[in-house]
């Protein structure tokens, strides 16, 4: 497959597999603007009835952190288990959670 | 001798597979990986659609012929699709102008099968309606594009449009065949849809700054088993697989 020309921007996609859940990301394709990157989405990422709903955005509007900081970043959480929902008995009555 | 509406059923259906199987020649080269999925995804739509009609043909002529006996055995003279079909892919912009030509043909025909007096019919252009309504889409967006594009992209789409345009006029044609069927309220009328593919045309060709093709001279023959030069190898491909293995299941 030939190389993409610069001028055909990439999108990332964004499927819902189900009503009632929230749209994933799933990946990203090239496509020349946002009509035609919802149909490549659709041929791509949906040939398996995996959707129900499409969303595409410009990858060059999302702003990532900056792996750099990771370790600012992510590392406070890491002793902090008093935030993880795990102390607490749940009762046989209430089922499920 | 065959009846009209199995002669009819072969001859869309052959529209089908041959079309079809013109897309599936695009797998692994199209430009971008998006559209190596996006044509064989319209080729595998197509190719449905063909395994039901020739499903339903081999019925109508109780003959015991089933959708392999009639998609793979059989000469070229045998093959009745319209030469638009089995024109060559040439470039991208080519293969794009045909689809669109022939999808829009395909909306307005499954629209007015819907309604048909036979119910299988009917119930085979209900469901093809929806994909044929994505491949219009598709295809169109793309001569837009293309059409009204770069400089290269704009000369591509018009010289597409210049050589399929005496391709177009056979899919109207009309003969005994569909005259005794149209006249039943079992097929739809073929001149009858050209006022709509030219209503559903006229938007997408304006957008893409290309003309309205000329009707007027029509290549034909392709119902009557007369080919084009590139139909041998086409299906000398496409029969290969039953040549080697007769029968063969997966």
């Amino acid at each position: 497959m030939a190389d993409k020309s610069p001028e055909i921007p990439l999108w990332e996609v964004f499927i819902r597999p189900r009503n009632g859940l929230a749209h994933r990301h799933c990946g990203s394709l090239h496509a020349a603007d946002a009509e035609m990157a919802v149909q490549a989405a659709r041929d791509v990422y949906t040939r398996r009835g995996e959707g129900t709903s499409i969303w595409v955005v410009p990858s060059a509007q999302i702003t990532a952190s900056d792996p750099a900081d990771a370790a600012e970043t992510f590392d406070p959480a890491d002793d902090k288990v008093y935030r993880h929902p795990t102390f607490y008995d749940i009762p046989d009555d209430v089922g499920h959670m | 001798m065959a009846t009209p509406l199995f002669t009819a059923l072969l001859r869309l259906a052959d529209d089908h597979l041959i079309l079809g199987h013109r897309l599936s020649e695009w797998c692994g080269h199209a430009p971008m990986l998006e559209e190596d999925l996006a044509l064989p995804n319209i080729a595998l739509d197509l190719i449905g659609q063909a395994r039901a009609l020739y499903t339903y043909a081999g019925e109508v002529e109780g003959a015991g012929r089933d959708e392999d006996a009639l998609a793979y055995g059989r000469h070229e003279r045998g093959y009745v699709n319209a030469l638009i079909c089995e024109t060559e892919n040439g470039d991208f912009a080519r293969t794009m102008y045909r689809q669109c030509v022939f999808a829009v043909f395909m909306g307005r025909f499954w629209e007015a099968a819907v309604t048909s007096s036979d119910p299988t019919l009917a119930a085979i252009a209900a469901k093809a309606r929806k994909e044929t309504a994505y491949h219009i889409r598709h295809s169109a967006e793309w001569v837009i594009r293309m059409g009204d594009g770069t400089d290269e992209s704009t000369r591509r789409m018009r010289d597409a449009a210049t050589y399929l345009a005496p391709y177009i006029g056979e899919l109207f044609e009309a003969d005994t065949v569909t005259d005794a069927l149209s006249a039943d309220g079992i097929w739809p009328d073929p001149p009858a849809l050209q006022s709509g593919w030219i209503a559903d045309m006229t938007p997408i060709l304006d957008q893409a700054l290309l003309p309205m093709p000329d009707l007027g001279f029509a290549h034909t023959g392709g119902r009557q088993g007369v080919h084009t030069e590139g139909m041998g190898y086409l299906l000398a491909e496409l029969h290969y697989m039953q040549r080697a293995y007769p029968g063969l299941t997966w």
